[in-house]
């Protein structure tokens, strides 16, 4: 077993008397290829803003690299290494494609708070930003504002921020999430080709992408961790059938497990 | 800004894609960026009875762009912006009334930075809320300073301001007459053709950038790593500053200061310029001052009652034809005239 990227220990939170995340115990290794999955309201995307320091935890910890990061903002796990991308875009709708990659390689690399030199002298962020958009086919759009794009592409430009950060830990958040299924490849071509060493965890609802991308699933239920294993395994695992996968067959799960 | 001196690779590296070019040639200067500088100059020359007017309209532009730096850039929801204005008018007039200090060029930059100060006080609490919330505490952060310049009348004459302020003259030799307002016109376009270049560099930067991706979306900023608040506050500081010289440099000017420097009125005036002439985007401080103090103007002369009203009617076109201002609508007609000629 390679060594742990990012681990929780207990991790809990309560929003009053809801237990919307239950001492769950998680490792994440080195260049994995993670997915959580469980039904709606399971706290994925709360156990997900725990990761990344959006919410803080009722208890437990959360371990980077061995090093304790519970009491850690939220900025400075970005620089340790934690990148997310969200379920809905959250992108700078106004600005163009690679000025929203500028942004956020300017920020890793320090530049964001030059006040003197202009924006579009940093060739530096430029280049690297260009070079992210040219990896994911974004770079013929580089000069069009966001807002103009079809979802599809909105969808990669949210994945080509979190890259800019250049993380170690990779949070995906639904990253195929309201795009129309024609479009679908595109999304799922780009997780395939991120870079090896990047450790990956993604929340998918789609069990055709989780069986694609995934070496590793974990299944949520009620906030607890449910089962874990290997795709085969948690496919095989008759209680994941009952609670989460349905009875439904294989080429049926996407579609079922949205409804 | 080594990077022109790198050696060049040979091979056509991605800043070669022409999709670079919105952002590496945005900086660049274009040539009708001259004209407001040739137009206020010739204005000197073409209007010199109408000099104080002219230096009225500067101010205004230079106010506007400070308000365009907060709201237009960082998206800082604010309508109390006149607290900036007041504080440096206020601390150059005291400054000259009570003789203590009246050179004009230090007096702006001690007014700039006692604006700024209470900007960096009142954002330090102001700028952990948005919207609505912020609304609210931007208007009675100027509301208790109005209100503080009103009781203090021992030091601030209250309602009444400091009247027949000394000036000094401009380098020492250019002196303020109160009749003809040439050093008030010319010393007023100086001070705002440098705060020009100053903002123009900053929302050009890095650091205006990642203003505008505050702007955008605070909370992929957050996402991103980026130090949101200490950027927000910096540039309400700045902003706060550049105020400060409008107020100032409106002291000195006119060799008074009152509370109208200070009032709801001048916070909302500028709120209306800016939007007026389209916000987020350098010059649109200077179309809306334009438009509107001719408009004023105009109006005036014209329906001395209720020339509000005129500017009512304008505002309420701009809100629903043309919501990025004056120079938003000139954008969409540019592209629209674009579109229609590249599709055949």
């Amino acid at each position: 077993m390679s060594e742990v990227r990012l681990e929780t220990q207990a991790l809990t939170r309560h929003f009053g008397a809801l237990m919307a995340v239950q001492e769950i115990d998680f490792k994440l290794t080195a260049g994995a290829r993670h997915a959580l999955i469980g039904p709606n309201g399971a706290g994925k995307t709360t156990f997900i803003n725990l990761l990344t320091g959006v919410l803080s935890p009722t208890g437990g910890r959360v371990l980077l690299a061995g090093n304790d990061i519970t009491a850690t903002a939220q900025a400075e796990r970005v620089k340790r290494g934690i990148a997310r991308t969200f379920q809905i875009n959250r992108l700078f709708r106004g600005l163009s494609v690679l000025e929203n990659v500028y942004i956020s390689v300017a920020e890793r690399i320090g530049a964001a708070s030059g006040m003197l030199a202009p924006a579009g002298r940093r060739r530096d962020v430029i280049d690297e930003a260009m070079a992210l958009l040219d990896m994911l086919k974004l770079s013929g759009d580089a000069r069009r504002r966001v807002s103009e794009l079809p979802y599809g592409r909105q969808r990669l430009i949210e994945l080509a921020i979190a890259l800019g950060l250049k993380p170690a830990v990779l949070l995906l958040d639904e990253p195929a999430a309201g795009v129309p299924s024609a479009e679908n490849h595109i999304i799922l071509d780009a997780i395939e080709r991120l870079p090896a060493e990047i450790a990956v965890l993604i929340i998918e609802h789609d069990m055709d992408v989780v069986f694609r991308f995934a070496e590793r699933v974990t299944v949520m239920v009620g906030g607890a961790i449910f089962a874990e294993g290997t795709p085969r395994e948690i496919e095989a695992n008759p209680e994941v059938r009952a609670v989460y996968l349905g009875e439904a067959t294989p080429g049926e799960r996407g579609r079922a497990a949205h409804v | 800004m080594n990077d022109a001196l790198l050696p060049a690779t040979g091979v056509a590296g991605p800043s070669e894609n022409p999709g670079v070019h919105g952002l590496t040639r945005r900086h660049h200067l274009r040539w009708w960026e001259a004209l407001p500088w040739i137009l206020a100059i010739a204005y000197y020359f073409a209007f010199p009875d109408y000099l104080s007017f002219g230096a009225d309209l500067l101010i205004s532009i230079l106010f506007a762009l400070s308000l365009d730096l907060a709201l237009g850039y960082a998206g800082i929801v604010t309508l109390g912006h006149a607290a900036f204005f007041g504080t440096g008018a206020y601390t150059v007039g005291m400054l000259a009334y009570y003789g203590v200090w009246n050179e004009p060029i230090t007096a702006l930059i001690l007014g700039a930075t006692a604006a700024a100060a209470v900007g960096l006080l009142s954002g330090l609490v102001l700028l952990r809320t948005t919207g609505l919330t912020l609304l609210m505490l931007t208007l009675s952060t100027m509301a208790l300073l109005e209100q503080a310049a009103n009781m203090a009348h021992a030091v601030t004459g209250g309602f009444d301001g400091l009247p027949s302020l000394t000036i000094g003259p401009v380098f020492g030799l250019f002196e303020f007459n109160p009749l003809y307002y040439d050093t008030q016109y010319l010393f007023s376009l100086g001070v705002l053709f440098v705060c020009f270049v100053f903002m123009r560099t900053l929302v050009y930067s890095p650091f205006g950038e990642s203003l505008t991706g505050i702007r955008e979306n605070v909370l992929r900023m957050h996402a991103v790593g980026a130090p949101v608040r200490r950027r927000l506050i910096v540039c309400y500081c700045i902003s706060a500053a550049l105020a400060g010289i409008a107020g100032g440099l409106w002291a000195q000017d006119n060799a008074y200061v009152n509370l109208s420097a200070l009032g709801l009125d001048r916070a909302a005036t500028v709120l209306i310029i800016l939007i007026l002439g389209g916000y987020g985007r350098l010059y649109g401080a200077f179309i809306g001052a334009v438009v509107y103090l001719a408009l004023e103007h105009f109006l005036a002369q014209v329906y001395p009652t209720a020339w509000q009203l005129g500017l009512g009617l304008l505002l309420v076109a701009v809100a629903l034809f043309a919501r990025n201002g004056i120079l938003g609508l000139g954008d969409t007609l540019w592209r629209r005239f674009q579109a229609r000629r590249a599709a055949p």
